[in-house]
């Protein structure tokens, strides 16, 4: 195979396995005849996507919306949180066994106390995506932020560096890979809290729109749903996979570019 | 003029660095001994090379010397001056070039430039003239037309080279190297020092080499301390009086192998008397 070919083919792998995925599956239903309650044919989801298009859309926009205020603030906590760990001995040793702890508390579980002060709809949801998303992005850069060479610090500290200098000129960009494979768990992450927490109080969004159709056996409907949140999913990790190929090119040294000199 | 507190091979002028009796211990009062009652001192403008066998407490003299790390006895002045904190203007350069990845080569070698007063506020207005004095210091050591290279693009003699430069670009009065050239191969090695002697006899920097290469501080150094096995002192000195520029030929040399021998031996009778001591306590 040519390299053009294979580079053609590497792009146009993802959508093949979709396809074949999905006709295998409408295979499956149709040869065993398999009941639409049970699990429906991709024809019979498109179907009932096409049908309830409006509340689909409605729903998703505002899991989406949701889904990324708690993000948001994830990302701005998680990474104030990782600098303060990653930089101070005494923070990190107070406040990592408390984020653990904080971290192993089922999140699906905090979902009542949070309807309990903040009512329901939007707040429980925001605040449900972002109790799921910040740890992972506060640890990473806490991670990045450690992996400075203690050399490298020495040779700033030797030049009258403050701890500013070294965060700003070389931790905070060591820890810009790290930061930004976080992030990708994180919006997963962030969409998993919207949903529970729609699920649990809430009268808008995906997870409502299922928990409707499952009390009403539209099983279709809630496969639709299913699909859309996993295309919301894929979308933003799209993005944040852009971003940090654009960002942090330098920690993704090609194997092919050229190596000069030597001596 | 301050006053010399003497110390082995300390002549009568005050030197720039200066250490007396100088004792490190890390880990509270029953804590490891690395150095003890480590005396020396360099003159202005001279290039100093520290040998001794390994785990003597060479790297550690480093960091004592910058500041980085207190001592926990004795005094250690540079320029007159009491060390009580980091130095502000001294280059390092060590076995690992730590090069930033996400900075090409020019950028790198410029990054004293945005810390070290008061050229970090002098850097945006004057930019030109800084980028052609980064540019010149990469020419001198052969890495003309690398300046837009990633690191990882270049070997590791080449990041070596712009290690050197990083170390130098602000001009520093103190120059630390910790085993500079340690990861190279000979033929890279021995070209670099070439290299390291121009930069040195065009400026005249001081300079501190810490390595475990005879030859290589036999090559550079006006004067070779010699230390002990842990806890590190310093048991001979040695002036260098060979004449510069020093060349690779000058390692063939019979005056040349002397000296390197001369300290090979002293170097493997403090491994014995080391190696004796912890039977003793063993036993």
């Amino acid at each position: 195979m040519t390299p053009r070919n294979w580079r053609r083919l590497n792009v146009a792998m993802p959508w093949l396995v979709i396809t074949g995925l999905l006709i295998v599956w409408q295979a499956v239903v149709d040869i065993f005849g398999i009941a639409a309650f049970v699990l429906p044919a991709p024809t019979a989801v498109w179907a009932a996507f096409l049908e309830y298009r409006d509340a689909i859309l409605h729903n998703a926009m505002f899991t989406l919306k949701n889904t990324m205020f708690g993000f948001a603030l994830g990302i701005v906590v998680g990474v104030i949180l990782g600098v303060l760990i990653g930089s101070f001995r005494l923070v990190y040793s107070g406040l990592y066994p408390l984020l653990i702890g904080v971290n192993s508390v089922p999140k699906a579980a905090v979902v009542p106390i949070l309807v309990l002060w903040l009512g329901i709809g939007t707040a429980p949801a925001v605040a449900t995506a972002f109790l799921l998303c910040f740890f992972p992005i506060a640890v990473n850069v806490a991670t990045g932020l450690a992996t400075v060479e203690p050399e490298l610090e020495d040779v700033l500290r030797s030049l009258g560096a403050s701890k500013l200098d070294i965060l700003r000129k070389v931790g905070l960009p060591r820890s810009m890979p790290y930061f930004f494979a976080s992030l990708k768990v994180a919006i997963t992450l962030a969409f998993v809290g919207t949903v529970i927490s729609e699920t649990l109080a809430s009268n808008d969004g995906i997870g409502y729109l299922m928990l409707q159709a499952s009390s009403q056996f539209r099983v279709p409907l809630m496969f639709a749903g299913l699909a859309v949140i996993a295309i919301m999913g894929i979308a933003t990790y799209v993005v944040f996979a852009v971003l940090e190929a654009r960002l942090t090119s330098w920690a993704t040294r090609r194997q092919d570019a050229p190596l000069v000199g030597s001596g | 003029m301050q006053k010399t507190t003497g110390g082995s091979g300390a002549e009568a002028p005050a030197k720039f660095v200066e250490m007396d009796a100088v004792a490190l211990r890390y880990g509270g009062r029953e804590g490891t001994l690395a150095l003890d009652g480590t005396t020396l001192g360099v003159a202005r403008g001279e290039f100093a090379a520290v040998v001794g066998p390994s785990g003597c407490g060479k790297s550690s003299l480093m960091k004592l010397v910058t500041g980085l790390l207190p001592c926990t006895g004795g005094s250690i002045r540079v320029a007159g001056a009491e060390v009580d904190g980091p130095l502000k203007i001294v280059g390092m350069a060590f076995q690992n070039p730590t090069l930033l990845p996400w900075r090409n080569t020019l950028l790198n070698t410029m990054l004293p430039l945005e810390i070290v007063r008061p050229h970090r506020h002098r850097l945006r207005q004057f930019k030109d003239k800084y980028v052609a004095q980064a540019k010149e210091l990469l020419a001198a050591v052969g890495l003309a037309g690398f300046e837009d290279m990633q690191p990882w693009m270049l070997s590791g003699g080449m990041q070596q080279r712009a290690s050197l430069c990083r170390a130098l670009i602000h001009n520093p009065q103190l120059l630390m190297l910790d085993e500079p050239f340690g990861a190279l191969d000979a033929f890279t090695r021995e070209e670099l020092w070439g290299v390291l002697q121009k930069l040195w006899l065009d400026r005249k920097f001081t300079c501190v080499l810490v390595t475990h290469d005879l030859r290589e501080a036999a090559y550079l150094a006006d004067v070779i301390f010699v230390m002990s096995a842990r806890p590190g002192r310093i048991v001979a000195t040695h002036r260098v009086a060979l004449p510069r520029p020093r060349t690779v030929e000058s390692t063939f040399e019979k005056s040349f192998i002397d000296l390197v021998h001369a300290i090979r031996t002293e170097i493997s009778r403090v491994r014995d008397e080391a190696g004796l001591a912890a039977r003793a306590q063993a036993v």
